[in-house]
């Protein structure tokens, strides 16, 4: 075991995490469609203590105009922590991590959407992360795929995504704060659960190939876990819309 | 819950299971290997003769498609064309040449004297290729602006329900109301008729179609509905 990971002990004895959950359990995920009424469309999405919301608008008028595409939609991410999402006050201007993980996110998502139906018009994603506990851009990935569902977006699949985390030897799925700080690893992948392609993989830390194999396995079993909550939310919202109860 | 059963999301394999025979899919699907997968979030349904399974988007933004009959509201006059907002992510573009066909001279013609910023107009899409924003025309009959009524803006995706099975829903509301009832593909819905209230009931009765829409005997209720709002 490494020198870090003792430092903080994050295995028990019984193999239990520090939070209670064995090695491939996940923190309860919960999902709420169309909270937003000015928006096209929204996903709320609670991954354990994380809190987060998107907002999709469009395909819509580009500006300013000579971003526009040719031939496709401009799909713009907007990934933001609201100053009270950590313990510590976080400073409303843009960091390098949120600008990397707006990118990232459009990258995840981008794959999913047939861009190419709304040439010359925007698509835009705004994620506001509202409480923090590591695992921020997987729940970002699944609220704003949802959004997107629900913004009635053409998309091939879904996107959904989990974070594989390394406590010494042990890979561990969906890592909270604690562990991402400390642990040995985080590999985030994302996926069109559907078609099984993987849209998301980025890793910090030092894993085996044989480990890159097991994360992988690991992270499609919850991802298909993953896309049956965003079906059923989306389902049922829509079921009630039909029935007249719901508008919007 | 039989309501969600029919409702796909993105990706979702379409009409899988059905063993008996070749059923057609037809709607919002792409095609992946030999299976039709959902695009948008939308219900499936069959046709009358139950062949056809039709996959009806629930959700989305307007976009045009040539031999389309909208209304739009002027947004621009320019000094050869108007720009139009049809509820779309597409500005689209009204040519002097598509208003009238005598000549207008232009340096001494103001255009906002035939059409102003604001002025509604009902007009057909004529061309529309994505690489360049949709041209209206008015020059037909019945197409132009609209003086009077009352404009009631839906889902796009509403708009074949509004309508009704070869127009069943309009004629319902314009016989029971003695109004006159105009769609526009983009979802916006106008109402003519000599009496204020009845165009109201006429707009309210749009709105609970829009909201009921895809329910099974939506025709009946509408009805219903409207006998409530008259007594």
């Amino acid at each position: 075991m490494s020198r870090k990971a003792q430092a903080v002990k994050l295995l028990d004895e019984q193999g239990r995490r520090v939070d209670g959950r064995l090695p491939d359990e996940m923190r309860p995920l919960k999902i709420e469609v169309g909270k937003l009424k000015n928006a096209d469309g929204s996903a709320y999405v609670e991954l354990g203590n994380n809190k987060v919301i998107a907002a999709v608008y469009g395909p819509r008028e580009v500006v300013p105009r000579h971003e526009a595409l040719p031939d496709r939609a401009l799909l713009r991410c907007r990934y933001s922590m609201l100053p009270f999402s950590v313990a510590e006050r976080k400073s409303p201007q843009p960091t390098r991590r949120e600008i990397e993980i707006s990118k990232v996110v459009r990258e995840a998502l981008a794959p999913a959407i047939f861009l190419e139906e709304y040439p010359r018009t925007a698509i835009d994603v705004y994620i506001h992360v509202i409480e923090a506990d590591g695992g921020t851009r997987t729940a970002s990935i699944i609220a704003a795929a949802t959004a997107l569902a629900d913004a009635g977006v053409a998309m091939r699949d879904l996107v959904a995504a989990v974070a594989i985390g390394k406590i010494g030897e042990v890979l561990v799925v969906d890592i909270n704060g604690l562990e991402d700080q400390y642990g040995d690893g985080d590999m985030p992948i994302a996926m069109m659960p559907q078609l099984g392609e993987v849209t998301l993989l980025q890793a910090d830390g030092v894993f085996k190939p044989e480990e890159i194999k097991r994360a992988l396995e690991m992270a499609s079993k919850h991802i298909r876990y993953i896309h049956s909550v965003q079906v059923r939310a989306l389902k049922e919202t829509y079921a009630k819309v039909e029935e007249g109860e719901v508008v919007g | 819950m039989q309501g969600a059963q029919r409702i796909l999301v993105p990706g979702e394999v379409v009409g899988e299971k059905e063993g008996r025979g070749r059923v057609e899919v037809e709607g919002a699907v792409y095609k992946a290997g030999s299976q039709y997968r959902a695009k948008t979030l939308s219900v499936a349904r069959y046709d009358e003769r139950g062949n056809v399974l039709r996959v009806i988007p629930l959700k989305g933004k307007y976009i045009p498609s040539v031999g389309d009959i909208v209304i739009g509201i002027i947004v621009e006059v320019g000094f050869t064309s108007w720009l139009v907002d049809i509820n779309s992510p597409y500005t689209a573009v009204l040519p002097v040449s598509e208003v009238s066909s005598r000549p207008v001279t232009i340096p001494r013609s103001d255009l906002s004297k035939i059409l102003d910023e604001g002025d509604m107009i009902l007009a057909k899409v004529i061309s529309f290729d994505k690489t360049k924003d949709p041209v209206l025309t008015i020059k037909e009959s019945k197409l132009g602006k609209i003086q009077r009524g009352l404009l009631v803006e839906i889902s796009p995706k509403k708009v074949p329900r509004v309508i009704g099975r070869k127009g069943s829903m309009i004629k319902l509301i314009e016989s029971m109301l003695d109004v006159e009832v105009v769609v526009g593909q983009n979802g916006r819905v106008l109402v003519v008729g000599s009496d204020r209230r009845r165009e109201e009931i006429a707009a309210l009765a749009i709105k609970k179609i829009e909201a009921e829409a895809h329910t099974e005997g939506l025709t009946s209720r509408i009805k219903e509905y409207i006998e409530g709002m008259l007594r």
